[in-house]
């Protein structure tokens, strides 16, 4: 990944400063160790293919979130948005058989609406966003299911979707890699080029910071934490997209194991629990760190049964490691003068 | 001296909150190029106080005047963006944040145009050094490093710089020693000092006489948010000042008891 290169620029000193350093040492450790129980099968494509895809679902959502997160902001109802968006796309596009484009569009709509919806209770009703997103989450939950049901009659709707938005959306390269690759790549570019690049960057870790001290400094809080919540719901949204075109059929269940892996990775990715630091490279990182635990149990020979206890233990390693690479980077600061 | 027409002013200024009266006709005025220094114990009223100037408390009576015009906040960004600057005791609030990054937040510099307009850290960096350094804060020279790793001094400075390099009229410092060692705290009046140089008002708020003393040309105390006593640089002793602000209260009311008035 491109990511890795541009970690290590600036020698290694400086590099154990960064804050994805943490990130990319405990990627190495767990590529490591699964390259030597799954061998071959895991170092090869398959093992390959088999992480990457798993990252690129959780990363498209991963990245906004973990926006939300250096913003301060939490958003759960990425699990709900992910079925809905699917199901928008199946009933539109394969229940009632309109234009595949009308369906994706409308997909998208849900999930900016249902971002929109987030940011207004968060910055209007001053519920904290855990609590506002879990609320909308179980709205959005109950109409998808409602809907669906009343609809289509089943919980399960399909759709046979055209080649030309299969190849954009839901083909493999040689079998194995999917699409979805290349849009969390394009995902990650544009989410790097708003923290990292743009001025936005310094207006997000400022809401993250010091929301009022942000806000006296002249930054549009409630716009900019609106606009993430859009963010983070078009996201969900898209992959929701991506999965139906993939598999041809939408189930109303789907998605809520994306809740706490997108969680995850931006936390394993060094982004602070707290807001107001975090970086896109780390996020990335991260989510490769998680898909590399979650795919890489099922070629090492282990149990997989108990495959969360490494994802558990690999979670709390990373926020002690976290911890530590940020009181490193504060300590260098004050020394070095 | 009372010539000049000043910066700031308060006249017979009154807040509550519901029943609870906060301040009590307080009467404050500051000029250009002079620091007065707002003496006052806990729960006296300092934090109403500041809060009042800086335009997050309407008066509930009387009035403020800049330059003297009556003037009435909308709120806190309409009273910074008339020129009043308030630093808080920790100064940086965005401890994770580098030098450069937290001293634009808000109004961050930019190269490139139209959606492709960039963050320009270098130069942000730049001016954010610079702008420490020429308040004497040599040892500031990374724009990179974070602004939680500075010591509480630096960090002040670094607001009182931010402050000043963004035109602030009226700088309100709310205790900004009171967390410092003796070696810091020294930096920071030096840095108040260098500021009233340049011509901005200073209202300095503190409980450590000394550090006033150091600094003031004028002086208030404020007791149950009223002002006790009000006078001039050279007018009282230090401990005269301590007596008022720590023993304030009793005093008066003890002379009250004996003598009936005072």
């Amino acid at each position: 990944m491109a990511a890795v290169a541009t970690g290590g620029t600036g020698g290694l000193g400086r590099f154990a400063l960064r804050p994805e350093a943490g990130s990319f040492l405990g990627l190495i450790v767990v590529y490591t160790f699964f390259a030597i129980l799954g061998g071959q099968n895991f170092i090869g494509s398959p093992g390959w293919s088999s992480w990457l895809n798993t990252a690129a679902d959780v990363g498209i959502i991963a990245l906004p979130v973990g926006l939300l997160m250096i913003a301060g902001e939490l958003d759960i109802s990425v699990g709900a948005v992910l079925p809905a968006s699917s199901l928008t796309v199946a009933i539109i596009s394969g229940h009632f058989g309109l234009p595949i484009y009308l369906g994706i569009a409308s997909a998208l709509g849900v999930g900016i609406a249902v971002g929109f919806l987030n940011g207004l209770l968060v910055t209007q009703t001053g519920i904290p966003s855990l609590i506002a997103t879990i609320g909308t989450m179980f709205g959005v939950m109950g109409l998808t299911l409602g809907f669906t049901i009343l609809i289509a009659g089943s919980t399960g709707v399909f759709i046979t979707p055209d080649p030309l938005t299969k190849s954009l959306f839901g083909d493999a390269l040689g079998g194995m890699f999917q699409v979805a690759i290349f849009w969390w790549s394009g995902f990650a570019a544009v989410i790097y080029w708003l923290l990292h690049v743009s001025p936005w960057g310094n207006w997000i870790a400022a809401l993250g910071g010091d929301r009022v001290s942000a806000r006296n400094a002249g930054i549009p809080t409630q716009r900019l934490t609106i606009l993430l919540y859009m963010l983070s719901g078009f996201a969900a949204a898209f992959v929701g997209v991506t999965q139906v075109i993939t598999f041809g059929s939408a189930q109303v269940a789907a998605g809520s194991s994306f809740i706490f892996n997108a969680i995850m990775c931006v936390v394993i990715g060094g982004v602070l629990l707290t807001g107001g630091s975090g970086s896109v490279i780390g996020i990335v990182l991260g989510t490769m760190t998680f898909a590399i635990v979650n795919q890489g149990i099922f070629f090492s020979g282990l149990n997989p049964n108990f495959g969360s206890i490494v994802i558990g233990a690999l979670l709390l390693a990373a926020v002690l490691s976290n911890d530590t690479f940020h009181a490193l980077a504060l300590r260098h600061a004050a020394k070095r003068s | 001296m009372s010539e000049k027409i000043p910066v700031l002013e308060l006249q017979r200024v009154d807040k509550s909150f519901g029943p609870i009266e906060v301040l009590n006709e307080v009467s404050l005025k500051v000029n250009a190029g002079e620091v007065l220094c707002l003496l006052g114990d806990n729960g006296a009223g300092k934090s109403t106080l500041i809060k009042t100037l800086a335009g997050v408390h309407k008066p509930t009576r009387g009035k403020i005047l800049m330059d003297g015009q009556e003037v009435a906040f909308a709120g806190p960004r309409d009273a910074a963006g008339r020129g009043i600057a308030t630093v808080h005791q920790f100064g940086g609030t965005f401890p994770l944040m580098s030098i450069g990054r937290s001293f634009f937040v808000g109004v961050e510099p930019t190269k490139g145009w139209g959606p492709f307009k960039r963050f320009d850290r270098k130069k942000a960096n730049e001016i954010a050094v610079k702008a420490v350094q020429d308040f004497g804060i040599t040892r500031i020279d990374d724009g990179e490093r974070l602004v939680g790793g500075l010591s509480g001094g630096e960090r002040q400075s670094l607001a009182i710089a931010r402050a000043v390099h963004f035109g602030a009229r009226v700088l309100i410092l709310d205790e900004p020693t009171a967390a410092l060692g003796v070696k810091q705290a020294s930096h920071v009046l030096r840095i108040v000092n260098e500021t009233k140089r340049r011509g901005l008002a200073v209202i300095f708020i503190t409980h450590q006489v000394m550090h006033a003393m150091a600094v003031g040309d004028h002086f208030a105390v404020l007791i149950r948010g009223a002002i006790a006593a009000d006078f001039r640089k050279g007018e009282k002793t230090r401990e005269e000042i301590t007596d008022l602000m720590a023993g304030g209260e009793t005093m008066a009311q003890l002379e009250a008891n004996v003598e009936g008035n005072t």
